[in-house]
C-alpha cells in the first residue's frame, strides 16, 4: 500500500490522460486529416512513455500514481509492476503501428465525414484499454472497461458491411453483460470488504473468503471477465465482431482488446485473490483447463471450414486466447509466463496477420478464400508478412509461437500434466490446417483478376514493422521471456 | 412548424426559462447540496428538448446546432481533464485542488467548481446530440397534430444521412 513516501509518477497518469485528452481535441478538429495527425502523433507518444514506463518498472519495481493527492485506498490508485508494464506495452506497440496504417485503410472504408469521429473513438479505446492495465482500483478498472468497451461497439459497427451493426450490437449485449457482471462482483466484494483498492482487497480477502458473498463475487467476475476475454463458450460474439468491423478496427481489437481481458483476469485472480490460493480451495483450475481445451480445438475447427479469412483468423483468436487461459489456468511460475508471454507473441503474430488481410482487402475489396486465388504472386510483399504471421500461429521455430508453446509445454510437464503438453502439440496441427489453406489458395493457384497490385508503402511499412518484431522475439524470445517470468513471479508472490 | 395549442406554446416559454435557472442553481449550488454537474447537464438538456418538442426540431436547431452540442461535448472533456492537467502544471497531482488557490477550502471549492461545470457542460451537450440522433434528419421535424401525440412528419430515414447534421 502506497504512503506519502511513494512518489507519484507522472508518466503514468500521462499515459491514459493523453489520448484521453486527445479525442476531444479530434472532435472539435472536425477534420478528417487533423484527426488521423493528432492520433499518430498521440501513439507514438504513448508508446514512448510506455517503454519509458517499463524501463522504470525494471529498475526500481512498481510505479504508483496517487490521483488528486489523495492516499490509497481512499483515492484512486495507479499501480503498475511487470506485467502492467508488459501490457501497457503490447497496447501501445500495436497503437503506434495501427495508426500510420490505419491512414489509407480508413480513407477507403470509412465515409469522409465519419473519419474524425473514427479516431476519437480508436483513441477513447487506446485510453480505456491503458487505463485498465495501469489502475490499482478495482471500479476505476470497471470505468476504463466501459470507456474499451463502448468505443469498441462503436469502431465495429463503423464496418461497410450492414452485418457489421448486428455484429456491434450483439457484442454490446455481451459486452454490457460482462460489463455488469463484473460490477456485480466488485459490488459484493466491497460489501464485504468496504474496499476497492486492488492492494487493500487483496489483505483484507483472507478474513472473508469462506462467505458466500464472496463466493458469488468470484462466480460473477469470473463469468464476467471470461466473457470479455471471448473465452469459450462466451466467444459467440466474437467471430462477427472481428469479421465485419473495419480492418484497423479488427488489427486493434484483435491484438490488444482480448489481451487486455486476460489482464484483468489475471490481476482478480492473482492479484485480489492472491492470498485466499484460489485454486486450492475451489475446483477452479479443471474448469478452466476444460474451457481452454475446448477453446483450442474447437475453435480451430471452426477455423478451418471457415470461407473467410477474417472469420478464420477470428476463430484463430479464440483458440489462442485458450492457449493463454491454459498458461493462467496451470497456476505455476511457468504456466502463468506461458501465458503472458503469449499474449505478447499472439497480439505481434495475429496484429500482423489481420494487417496484412487488411491489405488484400484494400487492394481487392474481398476477404473469401476464393477471390484470393494467386493472392501472393500479385501482392508478395504484403502476403510474406502474412506467411511469417501464419507459422507463427502454427508455433514453427524462429516464430514467436514458438517460444510461448514451448514454455507451454514445459509448464505442463513440470507439473505432470503430460497429456496437456500433447494437446497442445495437437492443436498446433490444426493451427497447419488453416493456415495452409490459406498458403495454398494465394500461392498455388493462378491468379484470377488482373487488376491487383501491392498497397501504398503507409500500409506496408507498419505491417512489415510488426511481422518483424514478431520475428526478433521468436528468434530471440529471452527479452519477453524474461519479462514474463518476473510478471509472473510478482503475481505469485505479491502485488 | 405548429400554429396552434397556444397554451402549450404560452407555457413552455414561461418555463423553460425556469427550468434553465433551475439547472444552473443545481450546477452551481451541488457543491453544498444535492446536485452536481451530471444533474445539472440532464436538466439544462431537458429544457432545450422541450423547446424542440414544442417549436420544432429545425427552429431547435437555429438555437443549437448539431455540431455546438457536439462541441459542448467534448469541450465539458476538456475543461475536466484540462483542470487535472492545470494541477499538474502547479506543482500537484492530476486533478489534487488544492494547488489551484491559497487557502484549502478556496482551492477544494474552484476544482470541484470548475469539474462540476465540465461535467455538466459534457452531458448537456451528449443529451442533445442522442436527442438530436433519435430526432430524426435534417430535413425531418417533429411536430404535434391535433388530438393524436407526436409524428415524425418525414419519410423514412435512410441511412446515408444520419450523420452530421
Amino acid at each position: 500500500m502506497s504512503g506519502a513516501e511513494v512518489m507519484s509518477d507522472p508518466w503514468l497518469l500521462l499515459l491514459v490522460v493523453v489520448p484521453l485528452l486527445a479525442a476531444p481535441v479530434c472532435v472539435l478538429l472536425r477534420s478528417a486529416g487533423g484527426a488521423w495527425s493528432i492520433a499518430t502523433a498521440v501513439s507514438w507518444a504513448v508508446l514512448g512513455i510506455a517503454i519509458k514506463l517499463l524501463m522504470t518498472v525494471l529498475e526500481k519495481g512498481e510505479v504508483v500514481y496517487r490521483i488528486g493527492g489523495w492516499d490509497a485506498p481512499w483515492g484512486i490508485e495507479y499501480r503498475l509492476d511487470t506485467v502492467g508494464a508488459f501490457v501497457v506495452l503490447i497496447v501501445a506497440i500495436i497503437g503506434a503501428l495501427v495508426l500510420p496504417y490505419a491512414k489509407q485503410s480508413v480513407l477507403k472504408e470509412i465515409r469522409h465525414d465519419r473519419i474524425y469521429l473514427f479516431y476519437t473513438m480508436l483513441l477513447l479505446c487506446l485510453s480505456g484499454l491503458l487505463g485498465i492495465t495501469v489502475t490499482g482500483d478495482a471500479f476505476n478498472l470497471f470505468v476504463f472497461l466501459e470507456i474499451s468497451s463502448l468505443s469498441s461497439y462503436v469502431l465495429i459497427s463503423l464496418g461497410q458491411d450492414r452485418r457489421a451493426l448486428t455484429a456491434a450490437f450483439r457484442y454490446l449485449i455481451m459486452g454490457t453483460i460482462g460489463a455488469t457482471f463484473y460490477i456485480i462482483g466488485v459490488g459484493l466484494m466491497y460489501q464485504m470488504t468496504g474496499t476497492l483498492n486492488m492492494a487493500d482487497l487483496k489483505t483484507i480477502m483472507p478474513a472473508v473468503a469462506d462467505t458466500r458473498t464472496i463466493m458469488a463475487a468470484l462466480a460473477f467476475l469470473t463469468v464476467g471477465i471470461s466473457l470479455k476475454l471471448a473465452l469459450f463458450p462466451l466467444h459467440m460474439w466474437l467471430p462477427n465482431a472481428y469479421t465485419f468491423a473495419p480492418s484497423v478496427v479488427t488489427v486493434f481489437l484483435a491484438a490488444t482488446a482480448t489481451k487486455v481481458s486476460a489482464y484483468i483476469l489475471l490481476r482478480i485472480m492473482l492479484t485480489v485473490f492472491g492470498e485466499v490460493h484460489l485454486f486450492d480451495v475451489f475446483p477452479l483450475q479443471p474448469v478452466l483447463i476444460a474451457m481452454a481445451l475446448a477453446a483450442m480445438f474447437l475453435a480451430s475447427l471452426s477455423a478451418i471450414w471457415q470461407q473467410n479469412i477474417k472469420r478464420m483468423l477470428a476463430y484463430s483468436s479464440v483458440a489462442q486466447i485458450g492457449y493463454i487461459v491454459l498458461g493462467i489456468a496451470l497456476t505455476t511460475e511457468a504456466g502463468i509466463a506461458g501465458g503472458i508471454v503469449h499474449m505478447f507473441n499472439h497480439a505481434m503474430m495475429k496484429g500482423t496477420a489481420f494487417m496484412a488481410i487488411g491489405a488484400v482487402v484494400f487492394a481487392t475489396g474481398a476477404v473469401t478464400l476464393r477471390d484470393l486465388e494467386g493472392i501472393g504472386k500479385q501482392m508478395p510483399i504484403t502476403m510474406g508478412a502474412f506467411v511469417v504471421a501464419g507459422l507463427g500461429l502454427i508455433g514453427v521455430p524462429l516464430t514467436p509461437g514458438f517460444i510461448s508453446k514451448w514454455q507451454l509445454i514445459m509448464a505442463s510437464l513440470e507439473v505432470d500434466m503430460w497429456p496437456l503438453a500433447a494437446l497442445i502439440l495437437l492443436s498446433s496441427l490444426l493451427a497447419v490446417i488453416y493456415v495452409w489453406r490459406v498458403f495454398e489458395v494465394a500461392y498455388l493457384r493462378e491468379p484470377k483478376r488482373t487488376d491487383v497490385s501491392e498497397v501504398p508503402m503507409s500500409m506496408l511499412v507498419p505491417t512489415w514493422s510488426l511481422a518483424l518484431i514478431a520475428v526478433y522475439f521468436g528468434a530471440n524470445g529471452t527479452f519477453t521471456l524474461d519479462l514474463a517470468v518476473t510478471s509472473a513471479r510478482q503475481l505469485m508472490e505479491g502485488f | 412548424m405548429m400554429v396552434e395549442k397556444v397554451l402549450l406554446r404560452v407555457i413552455a416559454k414561461l418555463l423553460i426559462p425556469l427550468i434553465m435557472l433551475f439547472a444552473f442553481y443545481v450546477q452551481f449550488h451541488g457543491d453544498f447540496g444535492p446536485g452536481g454537474g451530471f444533474q445539472a447537464g440532464v436538466i439544462f438538456a431537458v429544457a432545450f428538448i422541450l423547446y424542440a418538442l414544442i417549436f420544432g426540431v429545425r427552429v431547435a436547431r437555429q438555437a443549437i446546432s448539431a455540431s455546438m452540442s457536439r462541441n459542448l461535448l467534448a469541450l465539458g472533456v476538456l475543461v475536466y481533464g484540462g483542470t487535472g492537467v492545470a494541477t499538474m502544471l502547479m506543482g500537484g497531482e492530476f486533478l489534487s485542488y488544492n494547488v489551484l488557490a491559497d487557502t484549502v477550502h478556496g482551492a477544494q471549492h474552484l476544482g470541484i467548481f470548475v469539474v462540476e461545470f465540465g461535467v455538466g457542460m459534457t452531458v448537456a451537450g451528449a443529451m442533445i446530440t442522442i436527442f438530436y440522433t433519435f430526432a430524426g434528419h435534417s430535413s425531418s421535424q417533429l411536430t404535434f397534430r391535433r388530438g393524436d401525440g407526436m409524428h415524425v412528419d418525414a419519410p423514412a430515414p435512410t441511412p446515408k444521412s444520419t450523420e452530421d447534421r
